[in-house]
């Protein structure tokens, strides 16, 4: 055959010896499991049969005679002369490792590689003939015409078939650890094995017997194989299509007068949405792609432990779009791996803590909300929370007042941080803290979120959610300096307008950073035309247009000129040159032809430092009002709890608070009788409000000095404290009311006795 | 015998291997792409295909142009789609003989030196060769 022929048939070996090989390892591990009958022996045989064969045509030697090895052993076992054995099973899974390798290099080199596997083949080989090693052949009790050879070295039985399964059972309880159900080596034995024998062979004394049915028609039977790239091409061409309805239809809704086309339109607008749907759906691939290789990894991964995993999975057939299934392969992976490392306990701990030694790891995938949810959960040792955070505190990703804060719930997503790992010791699996953070960022990057529940002893749940695909998505247009751009509606959580004339007064200024008070909570704003440097601010005040998004836990405002409409747009990516650029997730053809760029909320984020935390105000705050939970809304107000060095605990409502600063004690000057510090170009009077209330501060000399900045009329104050706390929402019923000057009343507030303060009143008490 | 496109970029004469252009189409409305390198202009919209363009002005470190002619793209064909340049004046495909492909002069240095394979002496004028891969990587 000529060479393009030859390389025809190459990369058809090739497709179709890595779809077998991958049916290989599931089929060889039910078999393990003492699921599948014949027809899993036979089809088992086949796929090396095949792969020998074809190989073999086309001259690929080393391949063959690995291949050959294993069909021998194979050939053996579908006849009844072999009897299957963990050892078999490890060594024909290192075969299929080894073939894949050697198909990889025939894929990249375009000829065999110079690894023959000797040693494998001599393994597989030795394996044909059982040696006096341990009796493993008797595991299945699996013999041609010799029943009585197995009953040798058993205790007697009434019957053939019990005195085999009681040799099985035994044999399958110490043989390896893999298996559910851990039959204890009983009466209860006979009753249980039959199933087992059944299950993996025929009865050894009738090969003649009828083999049992297949159990589902092959899935090759129902479809056809189709290449991904046409079906690439095809979406493309609905995208563009999608485009072009867009522009039609905007360009005719208007013109009433021309029915004909209007109708015509109208048509065309529904059908490109069935085709769209129509489309989508064949790259929609089932989770069961994804989660096939997982039988083998947590059988690998647990042996390698020495610890006992069960797998089930849930919800297979649950479908997602190819681009989707290519951004989760690693992260599930990952997070597999991490559960049976760390979630699953050893054998003996778990015995020792009343649970069955087997743990158990559950997949479960649903569509639910118009996403896809994957829960995966282990009844392994749970998250320590206290663990987590002290190990956080340790490597100093949190504050030892941040910690002090957390709850046990917030502590347990504390292992998405980077660097964080409370593993004992590194394995080769997971334990260098690099894992779950990225786990995190890449589910996000795609629109997802991911979220873990804990129960201390008992097990972990983690739960991702990622949206259906990312190839047409709904997005809300916006205009920013005369430029169009797209936000995802995934991200979106509401709009906001203020008026001209209340712009001033709505945006406030906490460290710096703007913000605005969204029903009661701070929301930190990001100036769009600021973020990408783009556009010339005018002074003039003008209404703001707030777009409240949300990346991953944070939320924030994006200040824009103008929000336009909603509308759904196809996500082209951008070119390698902006690629790089984190603030675009990509780019989008509008309805006047014109590109428009789409925002990456998570990238803008990270632009504008809104992620870190750069108003610490804000985020205590939100974090408090979470904890708080729902409370009245008609007390609640804000509030700046500090102290004055003293013991004493003081308030003032934060509508009172400009900004929160600090100086250097150098930085106060004396103007007469009164200390002043220089301030935004003005001359700032300071009041110390320890003083004006009659209590003694006790400040360190040198130290810095908290100031609350406060405006009275035109003026900038200054209120010098001791230390500030924290700023809180919180409903506050005043007691004891007016019976100081300069104090409102008392409160507890946080579960501590605090008194408000009367700024006005202190103000005028200074007499500044 | 090679054949090359050729276009004017300022009084410079360039050339770039037929077989790496895709098309040639006159100017096409941009998109700004903010936070973008200086040498990306924006994007166009070819029949429904985005499609970044580099002005080979700033790519080459030459002055912006004085006059409002608007720019031609001149469309590169890369595995991840195409990439449009920036140039002045489209002029014709040239055919350039091996023989007659030097060493460019030493007069010319800077940017245009690095991306340049070599240079040919035509009858009235010098064309510069583009080294096409090098041009388009920023």
């Amino acid at each position: 055959m000529n060479i393009s022929q030859q390389q025809q048939f190459i990369n058809d070996l090739l497709v179709e010896s890595f779809e077998g090989l991958d049916r290989f390892d599931r089929e060889l591990l039910d078999l393990e499991n003492g699921q599948g009958g014949t027809e899993v022996l036979h089809s088992i045989f086949r796929i090396i049969h095949t792969l020998k064969g074809t190989s073999g045509c086309l001259g690929l030697r080393k391949i063959q005679k690995l291949a050959h090895a294993g069909e021998s052993l194979l050939d053996l076992i579908r006849n009844g002369k072999l009897s299957v054995s963990s050892e078999i099973i490890s060594a024909l899974l290192k075969m299929s490792d080894a073939l894949r390798a050697m198909l990889r290099e025939l894929e990249a080199k375009g000829a065999e590689g110079e690894a023959g596997h000797d040693d494998l083949i001599a393994t597989l080989q030795q394996l044909q003939t059982p040696g006096p090693v341990i009796a493993q052949n008797t595991a299945f009790g699996l013999f041609d015409d010799e029943p009585s050879a197995s009953s040798e070295s058993e205790s007697p039985a009434t019957s053939e078939l019990a005195s085999e399964s009681v040799a099985t059972a035994e044999e399958t309880s110490e043989a390896s650890g893999v298996f559910d159900a851990k039959s204890p080596v009983s009466s209860v034995a006979p009753a249980q094995a039959p199933t087992a024998v059944k299950a993996v062979a025929p009865k050894a004394a009738t090969i003649s017997e009828q083999p049992a049915a297949p159990a589902h028609p092959s899935a090759a039977d129902s479809g056809i194989r189709v290449d991904i790239s046409l079906l690439d091409r095809l979406m493309n061409l609905v995208g563009e299509l999608v485009l072009a309805r867009n522009q039609i239809v905007q360009n005719t809704t208007g013109n009433a007068a021309d029915g004909a086309l209007s109708a015509a339109a109208q048509r065309l607008n529904i059908i490109t949405t069935e085709l769209q749907e129509g489309v989508m759906k064949t790259r929609m691939q089932p989770i069961a792609g994804v989660w096939a290789k997982y039988p083998r990894i947590v059988r690998d991964v647990s042996i390698e432990l020495g610890k006992k995993v069960r797998l089930e999975m849930e919800g297979q057939e649950t479908e997602l779009d190819r681009t989707i299934i290519e951004a989760i392969k690693d992260p599930l992976t990952h997070i597999i791996r991490n559960s049976v490392d760390h979630g699953i306990e050893a054998p003996e701990k778990r015995r020792a803590s009343g649970k069955s030694e087997d743990g158990l790891l559950h997949l479960r995938a649903f569509h639910e909300g118009g996403q896809v949810n994957i829960e995966v959960s282990d009844d392994g040792a749970g998250i320590n929370a206290a663990k987590v955070k002290a190990k956080a505190l340790e490597k100093g990703l949190i504050t030892a007042e941040q910690a002090g804060r957390m709850s046990d719930r917030e502590a347990m997503n504390l292992i998405f941080l980077p660097g964080l790992s409370t593993a004992d010791k590194i394995t080769n699996v997971s334990g260098r803290g690099v894992g779950m953070d990225v786990v995190k960022t890449n589910i996000e990057k795609i629109g997802g979120s991911v979220d873990v529940q804990s129960s201390l002893g008992e097990g972990t749940t983690l739960r991702i959610k990622i949206p259906l695909t990312l190839a047409i998505i709904p997005a809300l247009i916006i205009t920013s300096s005369s430029e169009r751009f797209a936000i995802p509606q995934v991200s979106l959580v509401e709009l906001v307008r203020i008026d001209a004339d209340q712009v001033a007064k709505s945006i406030e200024y906490i460290f710096d950073a703007p913000v605005y008070r969204l029903r009661g909570k701070l929301l930190p704003l990001v100036y769009l035309q600021r973020v990408l440097r783009f556009g010339d601010e005018d002074s003039k005040p003008r209404a703001a247009n707030i777009v409240v998004v949300r990346a991953g836990e944070q939320q924030f405002g994006l200040v824009v000129d103008d929000v336009n409409d909603t509308q759904e747009i196809v996500v082209k990516p951008l070119g390698k040159h902006l690629k790089g650029l984190s603030v675009f997730a990509g780019a989008t053809i509008m309805g006047d032809g014109r590109v428009a760029l789409i925002l990456d909320v998570f990238g803008l984020a990270q632009h504008a430092h809104v992620v870190a935390q750069n108003s610490e105000a804000a985020s205590a705050e939100n974090r408090t009002l979470t904890q708080a939970g729902a409370q009245a809304l008609s007390n609640r107000q804000s509030i700046l709890i500090f102290s004055l060095g003293t013991e004493n605990r003081l308030a003032m409502q934060l509508s009172s608070v400009g900004r929160l600063e600090k100086f250097q004690p150098e930085k106060v000057e004396r103007e007469g009788l009164r200390e002043v510090v220089q301030y935004r170009g003005q001359i700032m009077p300071l009041i110390h409000v320890a003083e004006v209330l009659g209590l003694r501060a006790n400040r360190a000399a040198g130290a810095e000095l908290p100031v609350v900045v406060y405006r009275s009329g035109e003026r900038n104050l200054g209120l010098v404290v001791g230390r500030i706390e924290d700023i809180i929402d919180d409903s506050v019923v005043l007691e004891n009311q007016r019976q100081r000057s300069g104090i409102l009343g008392s409160a507890v507030i946080q579960g501590r006795v605090t008194e408000m303060i009367d700024v006005p009143a202190i103000v005028a008490a200074s007499r500044i | 015998m090679s054949l090359y496109c050729t276009f004017y970029i300022e009084h410079l004469f360039f050339g770039v291997p037929v077989d790496h252009v895709q098309e040639v189409v006159r100017h096409q409305e941009m998109s700004r792409v903010p936070l973008a390198p200086p040498e990306v202009s924006g994007l166009i919209n070819l029949r429904g295909q985005i499609v970044t363009a580099i002005d080979l002005r700033r790519r080459l470190r030459l002055q912006a142009s004085v006059s409002d002619k608007r720019p031609m793209n001149v469309l590169i064909k890369t595995p991840e789609g195409a990439v449009s340049l920036l140039v002045d004046q489209i002029e014709d495909v040239l055919e350039v003989p091996e023989e007659g492909v030097e060493r460019p002069p030493e007069t010319l240095q800077g940017e245009v030196r690095s991306i340049i394979t070599g240079a040919c002496k035509l009858k009235d004028r010098l064309l510069l060769l583009l080294d096409t891969q090098k041009t388009i990587e920023l």
